[in-house]
């Protein structure tokens, strides 16, 4: 048969690669700055977007969609090409893909700073940006399929598989997720409200774990793994199994973020026991590829795409074992809203996806500019520095989680809580420095990185196209029985569609039963929508990211209550759009917050935290007190309210601006009696609006009913 | 909540139970069954797809 001749394009590979390296200095970096925000208030320069709360996801989306994004795609266009013996499908979409992507990138850099954002994990970017990225990941597909169809490789490797599961399942989390109606260009309400809302997003915030964080770089393990090792990988059937069950079994699990909340009970229930499944089949592909190096740990000695690889699938199985633990209910209540999530987060994300970015550009690098690593030792400093920071990150951050929760959850003898809020936050400080620490030294074994592969590029001449021979696919006819996975792992579209309804099911068990009837939120007569003014204080509150450091969510938990009041209900965030309920505590739970301090207090503590409460790591929002309310927006911020369901009255819109000024107005008499000048309409008093309404509803019930059988 | 609220009150709920559980059950039975009737050969090829370019 007549052997083809084709080039494989390393342009585009070296494009993400360099992406790569830049977003994940630029990522790393906000993490830094943030996490010495921690104890350094003063470094966020008193600048609304250098501010932890804006900064915070700046840093998860930059090292998700930027670092690990990139690094995925580099990898992806890289091994598809060779595994399908083909070039990319298309050189066009390719550049459209890498330049969309970096596109949105830099939206979302500048969006986020500015204070655009939807207000859930991960999920930040305002809708135009989430069309754009609903546009380019369409392009990544064409562009991926395209070359599967093309292939000169009869069978699909297990690589692959996982590269489909990726696409399909972020394409469904991002459409079901994003569902929000815009009021202006960039800003926008999320369609849900409340429980729902927290459950869409928990499922999706769980699964951009899984399917962006995991499958992708589990397909480039099964790839770089072999390549480096240079052997097979240990059990080609293990991987099938590792694969359909983690792609099913995953999807299930989002629930356990929201464990002892205002969630129904099944739904929680149904999370932890999909979680504690999970570890079998990450288990499964942890030791699939640690066993892969059997007979070849020497060569780990040597090489450093070896070595990085090594301990990124040693935390990969570490987190993947301390996952199902954590959606324990008992681990949970200690785990949850403290620094022990920070540290799992970070095993997986410095560990394993870190670690597998660093192992795949120095196995890319040297290979496309056809020359060897410039310096092992270097490679090797790097190995060396990461490991050790990802130690001083993680180990401390252990310890403050469970000492901090300990401390909230003691009582003294006579039944008092025994530790103020301010005094745990203090007893952790130490360990917010080393954490700073272990990441500082991760960065700087990054900065290696990036000079050993700059001189590695020097010493090299770039291969922009790397000629490849292989024969063309030829249409097979059946000879006998084929077996039904053959078949499919034949048809990529066939794995598609499989994949797609695999991962459905999920979310369809969980998500149809909480929408479909109405009871499932029982309704609390007294929770009345946000006047316009509460309304306006808390889309600052949202723009400000007050929700990365503190909970709107107080679990059924002695302490919990004792500390902040009657625990939540599921019908008090009927009209939260999106729901607030965080996922830390930084700061103290705020879902009682509501007349727990005078009007001054917050206006004070706004300006300046300490004043208020010494210690304190809360960083100043001085801006506050000088921005003027948006009330040009109210109007139709109410309409798209009313069309979400929020019972205001007809034509209410009109007339809200005038309620808003006189609610305003009563907030500044009050704060001069306290002998504070302010304008109405600052943004200061909408917030103070806002945080004094905050869990108050529910009280006005129990006042309700004594009064009726007062009649 | 619990869950025989959801059971009692949406009308052929049930089915999404039953479907997704004999779903989970079949699809597991049928790719072991697959897997371990596969030939070892076969994988051994497969498997080496990456070595070989």
């Amino acid at each position: 048969m007549q052997v083809e001749r084709f080039y494989y394009d390393n342009r585009i590979v070296r494009a993400f690669g360099y992406a790569t390296i830049l977003f994940g200095i630029v990522g790393m970096l906000a993490g830094l700055w943030a996490a010495i925000q921690i104890y350094y208030p003063e470094s966020s320069l008193g600048f609304a977007p250098t501010t932890f709360g804006r900064l915070r996801p700046l840093h998860t989306n930059a090292i998700i969609f930027a670092f690990v994004g990139n690094a995925s795609f580099a990898g992806i266009y890289y091994s598809l090409q060779r595994l399908c013996k083909a070039r990319l499908y298309s050189d066009k979409l390719s550049w459209l893909h890498f330049w969309g992507w970096q596109a949105i990138i830099a939206a979302a850099a500048i969006t986020l700073l500015l204070g655009y954002t939807t207000g859930k994990e991960y999920a930040e970017l305002e809708w135009p940006i989430d069309i754009a990225i609903t546009l380019v990941w369409v392009v990544f597909g064409i562009n991926m399929f395209g070359t599967i169809l093309k292939r000169r490789e009869k069978h699909l490797y297990v690589a692959i598989w996982f590269y489909i599961a990726t696409w399909v399942t972020v394409a469904m989390l991002h459409i079901v997720n994003s569902f929000e109606i815009p009021v202006s260009f960039m800003k926008s309400y999320s369609w849900y409200a409340g429980v729902q809302d927290a459950l869409v997003q928990w499922w999706y915030g769980h699964n951009a774990v899984a399917f962006f964080l995991t499958t992708p770089v589990l397909g480039l393990m099964y790839y770089f793994l072999p390549k480096a090792a240079n052997r097979p990988v240990y059990s080609y059937r293990l991987s099938i199994i590792h694969f359909w069950a983690l792609i099913f079994i995953y999807i299930w699990a989002g629930p356990h973020h929201l464990l002892y909340t205002a969630l129904p009970d099944w739904a929680q229930s149904l999370g932890v026991v999909f979680s504690v499944m999970l570890i079998a089949p990450s288990w499964g592909g942890m030791l699939n590829g640690l066993f892969t190096l059997r007979g070849a740990w020497d060569k780990v000695r040597e090489d450093p795409v070896l070595k990085f690889m090594v301990v990124a699938i040693t935390c990969y199985g570490m987190s993947t074992f301390e996952g199902p633990m954590l959606s324990l209910k008992n681990v949970n209540a200690i785990s949850h809203f403290s620094d022990w999530t920070i540290a799992h987060v970070h095993i997986g994300g410095l560990g394993w996806n870190g670690f597998i970015a660093f192992s795949i550009l120095y196995y890319m690098i040297p290979k496309m500019w056809g020359t060897n690593l410039y310096s092992k030792k270097l490679a090797s400093n790097h190995f060396w520095l990461g490991t050790i920071g990802i130690i001083l990150y993680a180990v401390p951050l252990y310890w403050a989680g469970f000492e901090q929760s300990l401390m909230w959850k003691s009582f003294t003898p006579e039944g008092q809580l025994k530790f103020q809020f301010m005094e745990t936050v203090n007893s952790i400080l130490p360990m917010y420095y080393s954490r700073s620490v272990g990441g500082a030294l991760y960065l700087a074994g990054a900065l290696i990185m990036v000079y050993n592969l700059y001189k590695t590029i020097a010493q090299g001449k770039f291969i922009a196209n790397e000629e490849a021979e292989a024969a063309p696919l030829v249409e097979e006819t059946s000879h006998g029985r084929e077996y039904w996975h053959r078949i499919l792992e034949r048809k990529p579209v066939t794995m598609l569609v499989l994949s797609l309804i695999v991962v459905a099911i999920g979310g369809v068990i969980e998500l149809v039963p909480t929408f479909l009837i109405k009871s499932n939120v029982p309704t609390i007569t007294s929770v009345k929508p946000y006047t316009p003014l509460e309304l306006q204080g808390r889309d600052i509150y949202v723009r400000e990211g007050c929700y990365t450091c503190h909970s709107q969510m107080i679990r059924p938990f002695r302490d919990e209550v004792a500390r902040y009041g009657e625990y939540s209900k599921a019908g008090e965030f009927v009209y939260d759009h999106p729901f607030q309920w965080g996922s830390k505590r930084t700061g103290p739970d705020l879902a009682r917050v509501g007349g727990k301090y005078p009007d001054s207090w917050h206006y004070n503590h706004m300006y300046d935290p300490r004043s208020m409460s010494p210690g304190s790591i809360m960083p100043a929002y001085a801006w506050l007190l000088d921005n003027k309310i948006d009330t040009g927006s109210t109007s139709a911020k109410i309409r798209a309210m009313q069309t979400l369901g929020v019972p205001y009255e007809k034509g209410y819109d009109q007339q809200a601006n005038r309620d808003l000024m006189e609610q305003a107005k009563t907030i500044a008499e009050n704060l001069k009696k306290d002998k504070i000048e302010t304008a109405p309409n600052a943004e200061i008093v909408a917030l103070i609006a806002y945080l004094q309404r905050i869990g108050r509803d529910i009280k006005a019930e129990s006042q309700q009913k004594i009064v009726s059988t007062d009649k | 909540m619990k869950f025989i609220n959801y059971l009692e009150k949406i009308s052929g709920i049930d089915i999404y139970g039953l479907l997704s559980l004999s779903i989970f059950v079949i699809f597991f039975t049928v790719m072991l069954f697959v897997v371990f009737k596969t030939d070892k050969k076969k994988f051994r090829e497969i498997s080496r797809i990456p070595l070989d370019n």
